[in-house]
């Protein structure tokens, strides 16, 4: 359950990133999270509603975009998206596939958030 | 009130990245060689570093090792017993090990006496794949007893790993242990890993192990 720590860093983050925009309220959180990520979205879910509380982000959503697994396929000289994680293959030819180019990543992509107008 | 989006774009584990960096390079200077031994719990990991820490300091190469658990200190004894120097890392339930826990436990050692160094992760086959610890050898570990399915269902963990450790060999047959798939499965989530098929107990497979070992360090020497 590493989901907790993981929540905990995007608390600190986006906290971070606030300082610059005093006032504001966080609405929504975007996270890119690929498929070899070992993350579960339910248990980030979970922990997000009872870590974020208290903070500046308590009542905000959270919003996983998941992404595939896309590797550059030698023998077909171009980048493919995988089918999923159970079989490391080209879609197209089969071959294995070593050279990954994307299905780690664990990112905040963005937030939205609430500004109060009429702050000079 | 007005909404606007901020662009952030940031790794979520960017502290931990960055640390993990810093010590890739720290330990590259030294001219160490650092492999992160991951595995389910019970697999085998302090039975298979125990006798590589040995026979490593028969042949005459310097070797330490890093261990992690979640409270207790027994392997970190059980490892003592090599002769190999060896410090405990106590997570306190926390289930996998981070780049900031290993820096804190190098204080004091000369790492540029050492051929190698060791840091067996939390038994654990989820969390330990997403904290890099500035390794250059991630070797996940699997024995003949927890069924040959285990790189399908943890692929996060087998596809991140560089080396792959099949333990407790001498119970393969006892066990009904199927060789062909288990290799097949890892090549499959991870294709043309190096694979070893090993016993702590009887020594099996360890010859092939340790000239692996020599010859990353030599590949590692050339830069
Ligand atoms: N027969 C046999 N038993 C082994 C072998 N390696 C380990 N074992 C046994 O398996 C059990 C677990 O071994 P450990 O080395 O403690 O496993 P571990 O992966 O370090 O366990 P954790 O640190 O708790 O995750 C012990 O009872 C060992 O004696 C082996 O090669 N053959
Ligand atoms: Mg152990
Ligand atoms: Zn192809």
């Amino acid at each position: 359950m590493h989901e907790l720590s993981i929540v905990s860093s995007i608390v600190d983050t986006v906290t971070e990133s606030l300082a610059a925009y005093p006032g504001t309220h966080v609405k929504e959180v975007r996270l890119r999270v690929g498929v070899l990520a070992a993350v579960v979205e339910d248990s980030l879910q979970f922990c997000y509603g009872i870590v974020t509380e208290g903070t500046p982000l308590a009542g905000s959503v959270l919003v996983v975009k998941t992404l595939p697994v896309k590797a550059h396929c030698a023998p077909c000289s171009r980048e493919v998206e995988l089918a999923g994680i159970m079989s490391m293959r080209c879609p197209r030819c089969g071959t294995p596939a070593t050279q990954l180019l994307q299905g780690r990543e664990l990112e905040i992509e963005a937030i939205e958030i609430e500004e109060p107008e009429g702050i000079a | 009130m007005t909404t606007r989006i901020v662009e952030l774009r940031r790794g979520i584990l960017k502290k931990n990245d960055e640390l993990a960096a810093g010590l890739r390079q720290r330990f590259a200077a030294a001219g160490v060689l650092v492999l992160n031994l991951v595995s389910s719990p019970g697999t085998g990991k302090t039975s298979f570093l125990e006798r590589t820490l040995r026979e490593l300091h028969t042949a005459g190469a310097k070797a330490a090792a890093l261990v992690g658990d979640l409270e207790t200190d027994n392997d970190a004894q059980r490892l003592a017993t090599s002769g190999a120097p060896v410090r405990q890392i106590n997570t306190h339930g926390i289930c996998h090990l981070e780049a900031e826990m290993v820096g804190r436990h190098l204080d004091g050692w000369d790492l540029a006496a050492l051929d190698y160094l060791f840091i067996e992760n939390v038994g654990n086959l989820v969390c330990p794949s997403s904290y890099d610890l500035g390794e250059k050898i991630r070797v996940v570990l699997l024995s003949v007893t927890e069924g040959e399915d285990k790189p399908l269902k943890y692929p996060s963990l087998f596809n991140s790993a560089d080396a792959a450790v099949i333990t407790k060999i001498d119970l393969a047959e006892p066990c009904g242990f199927n060789r062909e798939a288990a290799l097949h499965n890892i090549h499959e989530i991870r294709p043309g890993i190096r694979i070893f098929e090993t016993s702590a107990k009887t020594g099996t497979g360890l010859a092939e192990w340790y000239a692996y070992l020599a010859e990353v360090r030599s590949r590692n020497d050339q830069h």
